[in-house]
């Protein structure tokens, strides 16, 4: 087991700056290219990326089809599917219908498709979602406050390479007359990772 | 390895406390520690399954405690200890961009083939969860072949190797006890698997 002594007993900020110190020494890291980053992470890229493929595709059946056929030559259309998430092999995703409800989670790290979502929620990350969403899904989103008929299949899916799973909501009844842009309004994170219905 | 990441199926960690509106990043360092990993491991510090591998080698009671940022934090401080002491340049990682790879051969599945997953503990990294292993599944998807982390990880080489999605009805990974109409869908690796006649 790792000896404990060179994460030492400071604080994690303290811990992050001798990191950081030592990485820039190494030159492996330029501080400013790590400001940078941060920034981005914090503002560039986020769900709201995944709420306008979701809108397109409920707006486009042309590419909905591509969408769900190859989701990362989709994306690219729309001009993201950036280095984002470099290393990822494919980009699924699957669609809910009124039979089947999808749901995505990763049990044994936190997989999440930065390219369209961004930086995973804290509770994607917790020890009891990445425990429950596999063996009592249908508890797990009652709790969340989404009760599925028994007539429902649940498709889970456990991200555990690097494929990267987005769920395409149903579109919300009384839209039809609505645009791309008010569309893309009414898709929350949530309901793309499949704890939530719209 | 048998370690506490290994997350599928446990009990006792009580309700998911689902925040829609919480700070990206609620402390600065976290923020710092999550790009500081993209830099340093495009820079060659590490692969990200040797990167995941320090993560899951950390104690288990720290592991729990660190939180999210925090465990990449301490992932972070064991690869530059074990990989920056001294002059030693540091090594181009095997990749940095995807880890999809041509292979000379042809898969061994095909969409609708039954399957059953091995059942090996290795001490090292791997991508079958101990909740779905030696279960019989059936394969829903054939993936390009991909890095394969098992090696890669412990710097054994990329050993490309077929990826796919393995679906497994819920009663055969949780018994008498499981949800009704629930599958779990898992990507897994060409050596995990066996024909199931």
């Amino acid at each position: 087991m790792t000896a404990d002594h060179q994460h030492g007993n400071d604080s994690p900020a303290t811990r992050t700056e001798a990191l950081e110190a030592l990485l820039v020494k190494k030159g492996l890291v330029q501080s400013a290219a790590v400001d940078a980053l941060v920034e981005r992470y914090e503002q560039d890229i986020g769900p709201l990326r995944g709420a306008r493929v979701v809108a397109e595709a409920w707006t486009d059946p042309a590419f909905r089809a591509r969408l769900l056929e190859d989701g990362m030559p989709a994306i690219r259309e729309l001009g993201f599917g950036d280095n984002t998430d470099a290393h990822v092999a494919r980009l699924v995703v699957k669609e809910n219908t009124d039979s089947v409800h999808n749901l995505v989670v990763c049990t044994l790290c936190s997989c999440y498709p930065w390219a369209v979502l961004g930086l995973p929620p804290a509770w994607y990350k917790s020890p009891a979602y990445r425990a429950r969403a596999v063996r009592e899904p249908r508890r797990l989103l009652a709790e969340l406050g989404l009760d599925l008929s028994p007539d429902v299949e649940v498709r889970v899916w456990d991200s555990s390479a690097e494929v990267r799973y987005m769920v395409l909501p149903q579109r919300p009844r009384g839209t039809d007359g609505l645009g791309v842009e008010e569309l893309t309004g009414l898709v929350t994170r949530d309901s793309m990772i499949g704890v939530e219905q719209l | 390895m048998n370690g506490i990441h290994d997350m599928g199926g446990m009990h006792g960690f009580g309700a998911v406390d689902r925040r829609r509106d919480e700070a990206l990043f609620p402390e600065v360092w976290q923020g710092r520690v999550c790009a500081l990993a993209g830099y340093a491991m495009g820079a060659g510090l590490a692969n990200i399954d040797a990167f995941r591998h320090a993560i899951e080698r950390m104690p288990p009671d720290r592991y729990l405690s660190d939180g999210y940022y925090g465990r990449w934090l301490y992932a972070l401080e064991t690869l530059a200890a074990e990989r920056l002491g001294g002059d030693a340049a540091v090594e181009r990682p095997d990749h940095v961009g995807s880890v999809v790879r041509e292979i000379d051969r042809e898969p061994r599945f095909a969409v609708g083939n039954a399957v059953r997953t091995w059942n090996r503990h290795p001490q090292g990294h791997t991508r079958l969860p101990g909740y779905a292993r030696d279960r019989r599944g059936v394969i829903a998807e054939v993936h390009p072949a991909c890095v394969y982390p098992d090696t890669n990880a412990g710097g054994r080489g990329e050993s490309p190797e077929y990826l796919y999605t393995v679906a497994f009805e819920s009663r055969e990974l949780w018994g008498e006890e499981a949800e009704a109409g629930a599958t779990v869908y898992i990507d897994l690796f060409e050596p995990y698997l066996e024909a199931l006649e």
